[in-house]
């Protein structure tokens, strides 16, 4: 029975890797030998391509864009989103369903139509090509706060009605009692606005357009077309741009399986 | 301590109002709790929504002002031979990618099997282009399909047959970056099935294979039922997702002068790939805006319909 599922899984297996190992091959190639027919399979370890990105692009410059835009969404959701669950999940406030099916409306809706006033709004503080163009809108999220309530509506109480015993107010219980409880839940919404932001296109491309605020998805998006023939040069970028966050993926893949598994079954 | 003992004179008072007043502060602190979110989704979400709506029904001049124009945006829509393009390019595009969810249960069924070994590296494996960049994925996959050096036509070419230049030739373009889109979702759909399946209790299985079933029987008669809801799950935020397609298309597709230079182009273009050039490129903003509403009524429409159609097909144990 195993031998005849590997046998399955095996091929299946190689086609989901065989287009990084080619990108990876073809990143160390030179164009020439990228193009000769039939193809090579070992490449001369032209490392020079990597460093090409930089000559291409501010790729520096984007790579630390990038960075902040996901790190700083991340830090902003897990804080916001935490606050506004807790709330939700322990507190009693009037009209408190109202506002939760509110937030919960904000989920049906497809992006595209937040874009072109949220576009407007960054025009109008003078935001565009800016890093908190990149940051701000992306602070506030319904998922995040959906997400989190439902993990701490299955959290025990016992801990949390002790503290209120002693006197503990709902900032302490909150800082001190639940964050520290929900610490899975936090990580799995951590590492999925992570990868959301990291690999984010659409609102990047509209609202930074100047190449030294761009992100690294907007920027390598700008490359096909102008220098599309030279795909070593390329394949080196867009290996560059999405190892990080493979890397993040490699350390925490439990989290990141159990952060998809747990939103699909409770979405 | 000090303060109780010197106020003991109203303590009979106290417990009523203190409980009051507790009430009162948990209720202020509930909303301050909530009001960073509230205030950004209102801003950023909510608001936002109204203002397309509005803005469908308005033109945009070159400097930015905006006229009302009733409904000549939508009139002009359902007119639009490249919005009907865009829209077929969508729905088929979506279509295709519904078949393709067997595909995610048999290879999730494959790595349930019980004591098969190495499935930690092959869900990472199948896992790993769902944490890729789409743009990185759209080059790899356009380096792949070029037609005169791409590695599918070098294979090809291996048992005697001449591949297509697949992204822009006309007839094969759509189907390409549908692959690419089956290849890059296949292990996300594959994690939600997989975790469906362990929700599946044993007992099922004990019964059905007393009754004799082997592990294909088991598989039709038991699993699949079991795991028509996670099924229903899966379509339903496949087709909202697919009927949303931009990072890949928009790569894959080119974009300004490489989608001009592509022949396939307009077999490719989806409705978010023109709303975003009606939008940012030419600012037609008004008649984008029309485009993504009319694109929210279908995804409504599509949800609606499974919703309906679930009862013929989906089983709640």
């Amino acid at each position: 029975m195993a031998k005849r599922v590997h046998a399955v899984l095996i091929p299946a297996a190689l086609v989901m890797v065989a287009p990084f190992a080619w990108q990876i091959v073809t990143s160390l190639k030179t164009l020439s030998e990228a193009t000769q027919v039939p193809p090579s399979l070992l490449p001369s370890g032209r490392w020079e391509n990597y460093g090409r990105m930089f000559d291409l692009l501010p790729f520096g410059d984007q790579f630390l864009n990038t960075v902040l835009m996901a790190v700083g969404r991340t830090a902003g959701q897990v804080l916001l989103c935490s606050m506004a669950a807790y709330a939700f999940a322990r507190l009693r406030f009037p009209f408190k369903n109202v506002i939760f099916g509110v937030f919960l409306s904000v989920l049906m809706v497809p992006p595209q139509l937040f874009v072109i006033p949220q576009y407007q709004i960054m025009a109008d503080l003078g935001w565009l090509n800016s890093i908190q163009a990149l940051i701000v809108p992306g602070l506030f999220s319904a998922f995040g706060v959906f997400l989190l309530r439902q993990f701490f509506m299955s959290l025990p109480k016992e801990l949390e009605e002790a503290a209120r015993l002693d006197g503990a107010g709902p900032v302490r219980v909150y800082w001190s009692i639940m964050l520290p409880l929900a610490r899975p839940g936090l990580v799995a919404l951590a590492v999925l606005v992570l990868l959301w932001s990291w690999n984010d296109l659409f609102w990047p491309l509209v609202v930074n357009t100047d190449p030294e605020k761009m992100t690294l998805s907007a920027g390598l998006a700008s490359l096909q077309g102008q220098f599309q023939t030279d795909y070593p040069v390329l394949m080196a970028g867009s290996l560059l741009a999405s190892l990080p966050v493979i890397a993040v993926f490699v350390f925490l893949q439990r989290q990141f399986i159990q952060g998809i598994a747990h939103t699909g079954i409770k979405g | 301590m000090t303060l109780t003992t010197t106020r003991s004179g109203a303590a009979h008072a106290a417990p009523v109002k203190g409980k009051d007043r507790s009430r009162r502060s948990e209720a202020l602190w509930g909303l301050a709790f909530i009001a960073p979110t509230g205030l950004g989704l209102a801003v950023f979400y909510l608001w936002p929504v109204l203002q397309t709506a509005y803005f469908s029904l308005t033109e945009w001049g070159a400097f930015g002002g905006h006229t009302w124009t009733g409904f000549d945006n939508y009139l002009r829509l359902a007119g639009d031979p490249e919005v009907g393009q865009a829209l077929r390019n969508t729905l088929l595009y979506t279509a295709l990618g519904l078949a393709a969810i067997p595909l995610a249960i048999v290879f999730a069924a494959l790595l349930n099997v019980k004591g098969l070994r190495g499935v930690g590296a092959y869900r990472t494996l199948f896992f790993l282009p769902v944490v890729t960049m789409p743009v990185a994925i759209a080059m790899v996959w356009r380096w792949l399909y070029n037609g005169d050096y791409g590695l599918i036509n070098h294979l090809l070419a291996l048992v005697g047959l001449d591949g297509p230049n697949w992204v822009s030739d006309p007839a094969t373009a759509l189907y390409a970056l549908v692959v690419v889109g089956v290849w890059s979702s296949l292990g996300y759909n594959l994690i939600i099935f997989l975790a469906g399946m362990q929700a599946i209790p044993k007992e099922y299985y004990e019964a059905a294979a007393i009754d004799g079933a082997g592990p294909i029987r088991q598989f039709f008669k038991v699993t699949v039922p079991l795991l028509s809801p996670t099924a229903f799950f899966v379509s339903v935020v496949s087709v909202i997702g697919s009927l949303q397609l931009f990072d890949l298309v928009y790569v894959m597709s080119g974009s300004g002068a490489a989608a001009r230079a592509n022949p396939a182009f307009p077999r490719l273009q989806t409705v978010v790939q023109l709303f975003y050039d009606r939008a940012f490129v030419t600012n037609d903003r008004g008649y984008a805006a029309a485009i993504v509403m009319m694109l929210l009524v279908i995804i409504i429409a599509l949800t609606v319909l499974q919703f309906r159609l679930q009862r013929r097909w989906v089983h709640y144990g």
